[in-house]
């Protein structure tokens, strides 16, 4: 068996749900991570955009920044961000990557802020464009560490849309069909949203963790698979790459605190 | 109207409008300007005092740290401009130079407070937290959407985006029933700003301009404001745009000063050129720890240095360039 961290078993987990002729949207950070081991592993003819106006760059490195130089480095196109929320609201993108301070158990997302609003605990950035990829990608992947300070029954402030407040909500309140969170991965287990509740469920556990632990970090209800699987491992080759190509520097794989 | 002939609004957002959509009187601002192809070059100095006065809304090109307008918001900090309205589109470092310098007062958020993975400024989170700037919600598409409509003279931009969430909810946007589809739309309300700040690689004297890389929303802007004053790496000759039309990214049409400024977006990225200055910007997070500490920083690098210049020199001069050089271009 190798010898891996949790960060790395989330990169590897991410990047397996990205298929070769795709098109993805991504930030930095570990969604970006995934991305690049992705298209070094089994999805060469994946394409990744970034929401500044990057399209399809041979990334030399990590940015460091959705805008800097990297995130269009031998790329197809430099454009405008006009033109990549174009192309993710008339359906062209099939996946995009999320985060936030909160999740509740329907996948929205909050990175507004902590407390009242007019008088907020914590102010954070809020949208970005996480409201957008969301709002109009095919598929949306989360990406977070897994604690019941995030995983809250009530978010603060609902910045970026998951099913909203159940089956159908978005398509009633006006959102692209058939669109919507598919996947969150943590450092504890990989969930997804139960077909007709749309609420979370979890569908594998990392090795070594106990149910217990997701339960206690979480802080609503689960839904849990019939068929509860065991996580897959990163393979020798996914560290390999992680570890050499992808992170050399260690500035995700190396995070302590996950 | 015909009665059964209306629209139906289904939901508003209650946020502040702080630049309310009017497009006639944009097209009035556009014949009475002096749209020749006249000399446009200034200074920094000149331009801000001429064109930014207290209260005026603002906004920033590039993306946060990447070709942003450094010299001109400084210079906006050390003439000490008040009451500003920010249009905080993809906003990082240069939100957190106008916080750091009191400017702001009202801010259309989409993305504030952070600077992506480097962390959050303490002073603008401050800022907030004491309730001292009024905002009004957006997402990094929809505000790039509002300039866009802007820049085509329409009143709204109809969209699938905010939809459904508190970012609507604590907007300035409308949903309505599209009456093509009779499903819902969000409208999102034209911005035309008083005064754009953009960055580009090279300028004629007129203010055509050539931005190489991503162009994130800087077009739209320079388009919908109605002043743009333009910070360039290179002036050229009008010439470098007649032998090659498509160089331009921004006509002069759209621009009103336009000032040489090397090195203009640093501690910012300039694709081709230079890359951001992980250091200083690391420092200058460091230093929001502490108001006597940043006070002492501001006061140094920006409020005692005559121009971008002289902060360039105590930031390492063309030493630290030619690192940031060597960086960009993966040497």
């Amino acid at each position: 068996m190798a010898d891996y961290n949790r960060m790395e078993l989330m990169l590897a987990s991410a990047s397996r749900l990205l298929e070769n002729g795709s098109i993805v949207i991504v930030g930095t950070g570990a969604p970006c991570a995934a991305a690049m081991l992705a298209q070094k592993s089994h999805a060469p003819e994946m394409i990744i955009l970034f929401e500044a106006g990057g399209v399809g760059p041979k990334l030399p490195t990590m940015p460091i920044s959705v805008g800097d130089s990297r995130t269009f480095y031998k790329g197809i196109m430099a454009t405008s961000m006009d033109n990549i929320m174009s192309m993710l609201q008339r359906g062209a993108v099939d996946t995009c990557f999320i985060g936030g301070a909160q999740i509740d158990e329907y996948g929205n997302i909050n990175s507004t802020i902590i407390g009242d609003y007019y008088k907020p605990k914590v102010r954070l950035p809020g949208s970005g464009g996480a409201n957008d990829i969301a709002s109009l990608c095919w598929n949306s992947i989360c990406m977070t560490v897994h604690s019941s300070k995030r995983f809250v029954k009530k978010l603060d402030f609902l910045t970026t849309p998951g099913y909203l407040d159940g089956p159908n909500a978005r398509e009633m309140a006006g959102l692209p069909p058939d669109t919507g969170p598919r996947y969150v991965i943590t450092d504890l287990c990989i969930m997804g949203f139960d077909i007709k509740s749309k609420r979370m469920i979890v569908n594998s556990i990392h090795p070594g963790v106990k149910k217990e632990d997701i339960i206690s970090n979480t802080g609503f209800d689960l839904l849990w698979n019939k068929d509860l699987d065991i996580t897959a491992e990163p393979t020798e080759m996914d560290l390999k790459i992680l570890r050499n190509e992808v992170d050399p520097h260690r500035y995700i794989i190396g995070r302590v605190n996950l | 109207m015909k009665a059964g002939l209306t629209i139906k609004i289904l939901k508003k957002g209650m946020g502040p409008l702080f630049v309310p959509p009017n497009p006639f009187k944009f097209r009035e601002i556009q014949r009475n300007k002096d749209r020749s192809q006249r000399k446009k070059i200034t200074s920094v100095s000149k331009a801000i005092t001429d064109y930014v006065k207290n209260g005026c809304y603002i906004a920033s090109g590039g993306f946060g740290t990447n070709r942003i307008p450094a010299a001109l918001l400084h210079e906006i900090v050390r003439q000490g401009k008040k009451n500003l309205g920010f249009a905080g589109h993809t906003s990082t470092h240069d939100y957190q130079i106008l916080i750091n310098g009191k400017c702001l007062d009202r801010v259309d958020a989409a993305y504030i407070v952070g600077l992506e993975a480097r962390g959050l400024s303490k002073s603008a989170r401050k800022a907030h937290q004491e309730g001292l700037i009024e905002l009004c919600e957006w997402s990094n598409a929809s505000l790039a959407w509002r300039l866009s409509a802007g820049a085509r003279g329409i009143p709204f931009f109809p969209t699938y985006v905010n939809i459904g969430t508190d970012t609507f909810n604590y907007s300035a946007a409308y949903i309505i029933e599209c009456p093509y589809t009779k499903m819902p739309v969000a409208l999102v309300p034209a911005l035309n700003p008083d005064i754009a700040l953009i960055h580009v690689h090279r300028a004629d004297e007129a203010g055509n301009c050539e931005i190489e890389g991503i162009l994130v929303a800087d077009q739209d802007l320079a388009a919908a404001s109605k002043i743009t004053i333009v910070t360039c790496e290179e002036v050229v000759s009008t010439d470098y745009f007649r032998k090659n039309p498509e160089r331009t990214t921004i006509p002069w049409l759209c621009v009103d000063a336009v000032i040489h400024v090397p090195y203009g977006s640093y501690p910012g990225n300039m694709p081709g050129l230079y890359f951001s200055d992980e250091e200083h910007l690391k420092k200058w997070l460091e230093m929001e720890e502490d108001e006597d500490l940043l006070e002492k920083f501001l006061f140094e690098y920006i409020y005692s240095t005559k121009n971008f210049g002289e902060y360039l020199e105590k930031c390492g001069g063309m030493k630290r360039l030619e690192e940031l050089r060597k960086q960009e271009l993966l040497e």
